[in-house]
């Protein structure tokens, strides 16, 4: 990429330098007389090499009231997830699904009674090893360095197939234009369009200027908890460390990034 | 020649389709737009200046919005440094937006003039201002 | 050549008008749905793809039947299938046609389908059923045309032509084989996820296709001077017989699997769903039925000699097979893999007026597209005799 940056420059700098008559430049010469590089991370940015998310079931009923759902606002309204009206056509990043259907294959008939019924917080796993980037024919859906599975919705030609191929529900489709279903549009966020796929995106444009992800922030009750799985000291494998921690569908081999403490 | 009224009608009538957008427009050129600059953020700046020289934007801002993109979503970096060592936040919405905050006025001028459609705002956000 | 694809009989151009005028509604229904959005569809979040994919993963086995003519008659010199291999290519055009439209419209953003092209993704099989499908259909048409034009100047065709036609034969069980493998390496959509899942849409194809074969020959014999010969026919019903049995069968190895193993997750829930209804829903169960029963009956038509050899039974016996195949392909199997959802919950489909009509129109163009061209194959075997 760095090739591709420099071209331009290259190029302005070499008419420059004809039209002051001096001739072309060495290439050299114009790598040299400029080290800055053009494109930066922004040096507040979180950096990780696997985020992951652990989310404390336990807290979230013990400290939040019935019916909280302060990291699906937060999420939605941050990136102008809509609120479409009918099941159907449904389009959510994260929400709530009861315990039997989040794990459909550790439920059985005598369970015990805090978990029957219960609501999980539900959102994409983040897989390590992603069946919707794999099956995606354009690369609009691909894995980050940082192990955060994103879209490029620019790319998207909506054949959704990355819907067929993800099993947990993850991926919803815009079937019709979603901005008039936005009650409350955030300016500094994007809208999708129709005809795209969307889904969380662990707020990547929040950790690049060094905030955690909005459904992270929003709980007052610390049941969302961020970092990276690579740093043996992070937060997140603290809690792995001590805690029985279930997932959704590892039986699948997508190794999901998202743990449940129940 | 074989069935030549015919043959010479239709082949009248086919030059004259397809030149028809040339003698169309004859002698109604239409001028040049003039972007207006005038928003409150321009204004307040000192030096009036994009995030490159004016003729690059013009040229080629299509090139760099391109280049931002990939960067961005791809690579996660978001900060660009300017020719002149200036750092901007790469977002359309954001950062575009912020000075161009008259779209109707800036953008569109210039588009509807060459005759493109981008679809950028499908989902980019334009500045309220525009909707009044 | 082309110029005998305008001189017809009035019933002809009849039937040419009706088809453009099915594709016109179709078209002004796509246009719907481009300004729309596929919520004009019977499509949702949970059942993602249906009645365009499904008919998309049918015709591609009618596709691929045409090698069932081809090998015969290019590996084992079975003289009888000269005379129709050249329809088995054509049929082949018009479905892969077809096949590619419905993928068309299916997509949420078709504008931007060459974004396949720009960004090659060989770890999508999307991709390489992209590649598969065009390749056959360049190749179908190329041999085609060249195998038509030679027999319309009495010569051998041409040697290259040849060594494509051998290319074409494993091409066309790959475009099954990669269709099939679309569905087939999924985790999570327990319906697709089995190993026989492309040698159950090969023999499905070869049941479906000469089926529809056979039937496009009577209906050639009854309205041209063109007739296939009795001998091929039957040969090609035998093909019919053998590859509906094995379909059938491999149905039932479905069933078997799923049923006696109990596992919920090898597609005993979606198999329920299909064939019993799920949680109360069962809105495929009476079609799923009438798969069952018209498999039935084909293969009693088929297996029973007197009734194969038979014209008139055998040509009901055709179009059931051709029906049940389009049935259990074309709407089963993918709704069949999202339900239940990956929440183990039922969430049905069916489509809507606007999407049947666009599924019709495209229905009408392959036919136009086949009707053309057998307008012109039919032509050149009554001027040669």
């Amino acid at each position: 990429m760095r090739g591709k940056r420099m071209d331009r420059r290259t190029f302005l700098k070499v008419a420059g330098a004809c039209v002051l008559g001096l001739g072309v430049m060495p290439v050299t010469d114009v790598f040299g007389g400029n080290d800055l590089p053009k494109i930066l991370r922004n040096p507040n940015a979180l950096v990780g090499k696997k985020w992951a998310m652990v989310v404390d079931m336990k807290k979230c009923w013990d400290n939040g009231e019935e019916g909280c759902v302060d990291c699906i606002r937060a999420c939605h309204r941050t990136h102008n997830v809509p609120n479409i009206g009918n099941a159907k056509e449904e389009i959510k990043w994260i929400w709530t699904a009861s315990y039997e259907n989040a794990f459909p294959d550790q439920k059985n008939e005598y369970m015990e009674e805090s978990l029957k019924g219960k609501p999980f917080i539900v959102l994409c796993n983040h897989c390590a090893n992603p069946p919707c980037v794999r099956v995606c024919p354009t690369k609009a859906t691909f894995k980050r360095e940082d192990g955060i599975v994103i879209m490029d919705y620019h790319r998207c030609i909506g054949c959704r197939y990355c819907m067929a191929a993800c099993p947990y529900g993850a991926r919803s489709f815009n079937f019709k234009d979603p901005r008039p279903f936005i009650a409350e549009v955030n300016p500094k966020f994007p809208t999708r369009e129709k005809g795209v796929v969307e889904k969380c995106n662990f707020c990547a444009e929040r950790l690049a200027e060094g905030l955690l992800p909005a459904c992270v922030e929003a709980c007052k009750h610390g049941a969302l908890v961020f970092g990276d799985l690579e740093d043996p000291e992070s937060n997140v494998r603290k809690i792995l460390r001590s805690n029985y921690i279930i997932q959704r569908k590892p039986q699948l081999g997508t190794k999901p990034n998202i743990y449940y403490i129940v | 020649m074989y069935n030549a009224r015919n043959t010479v009608i239709g082949l009248i009538l086919l030059i004259g389709l397809v030149s028809f957008p040339f003698w169309y427009s004859t002698g109604k050129a239409a001028s040049a737009p003039q972007p207006k600059l005038d928003t409150p953020t321009i204004q307040e700046l000192e030096e009036k200046r994009c995030v490159e020289a004016t003729p690059y934007m013009r040229a080629s801002h299509m090139q760099l919005l391109n280049e931002w993109r990939t960067s961005v979503i791809r690579e996660g970096n978001r900060i660009y440094v300017a020719e002149n060592g200036e750092r901007y936040n790469m977002s359309l919405q954001n950062t575009c937006m912020e000075c161009h905050s008259n779209k109707t006025q800036f953008c569109d001028r210039c588009h509807k003039y060459v005759g493109v459609k981008p679809d950028c705002w499908t989902c980019h956000i334009e500045s309220k201002e525009n909707k009044l | 050549m082309l110029e005998m694809a305008l001189k017809g009989s009035k019933r002809y151009w009849g039937w040419i008008i009706s088809l453009l005028a099915v594709m016109g509604v179709g078209f002004s229904c796509y246009l719907l749905q481009l300004n729309k959005g596929l919520t004009i569809t019977g499509l949702s979040r949970d059942v993602s793809w249906g009645l365009y994919i499904g008919q998309f993963t049918f015709l591609v086995g009618v596709a691929a039947s045409a090698v069932t003519v081809v090998l015969p008659y290019y590996l084992h010199n079975v003289k009888t299938f000269g005379r129709i291999t050249i329809f088995g290519e054509f049929l082949a055009v018009a479905s892969v046609i077809m096949c590619l439209l419905f993928i068309f419209v299916d997509l949420g953003k078709p504008m931007r389908i060459f974004n396949i092209l720009l960004y090659p993704t060989p770890n999508s099989i999307m991709f390489w059923d992209m590649i598969v499908l065009n390749g056959y259909l360049l190749l179908n048409m190329v041999i085609g045309w060249n195998v038509l034009e030679a027999e319309r100047n009495s010569v051998p065709p041409p040697r290259w032509v040849r060594k494509l036609i051998y290319v074409s034969i494993p091409w066309a069980i790959s475009i099954h084989t990669v269709t099939a493998f679309l569905y087939a390496g999924l985790p999570g959509r327990h319906y697709w996820l089995s190993a026989i899942m492309a040698a159950r849409f090969l023999a499905s194809a070869f049941a479906s296709g000469p089926a529809l074969l056979i039937i496009l020959c009577f209906i050639m014999k009854r309205f041209t001077k063109f007739d296939a010969g009795r001998e091929a026919i039957q040969k090609l019903a035998v093909i019919v017989t053998y590859a509906t049995v094995i379909s059938v069968f491999f149905v039932g190895l479905e069933f078997f699997t799923a049923f006696y193993s109990q596992v919920p997750a090898h597609g005993m829930h979606s198999l329920e769903y299909l064939f019993f209804g799920l949680d109360g829903h069962g809105r495929l169960v009476p079609l799923m039925w009438m798969f069952v029963i018209l498999a039935a009956v084909a293969l009693v038509l088929l297996i029973n000699s007197k009734t194969r050899e038979k014209e008139s039974t055998l040509i009901v016996a055709c179009v059931a097979v051709f029906v049940s195949m389009l049935i259990e392909k074309g709407l089963g199997l993918v709704v069949g893999g999202f339900v239940p959802n990956p929440f183990e919950i039922v969430t049905e489909y069916s489509p809507t007026l606007p999407e049947i009509l666009i599924t019709l129109g495209i229905w009408a163009t392959g036919f136009l597209v086949l009707t053309i061209f057998y307008k012109i194959a039919v032509s050149v075997k009554e001027e040669t005799g």
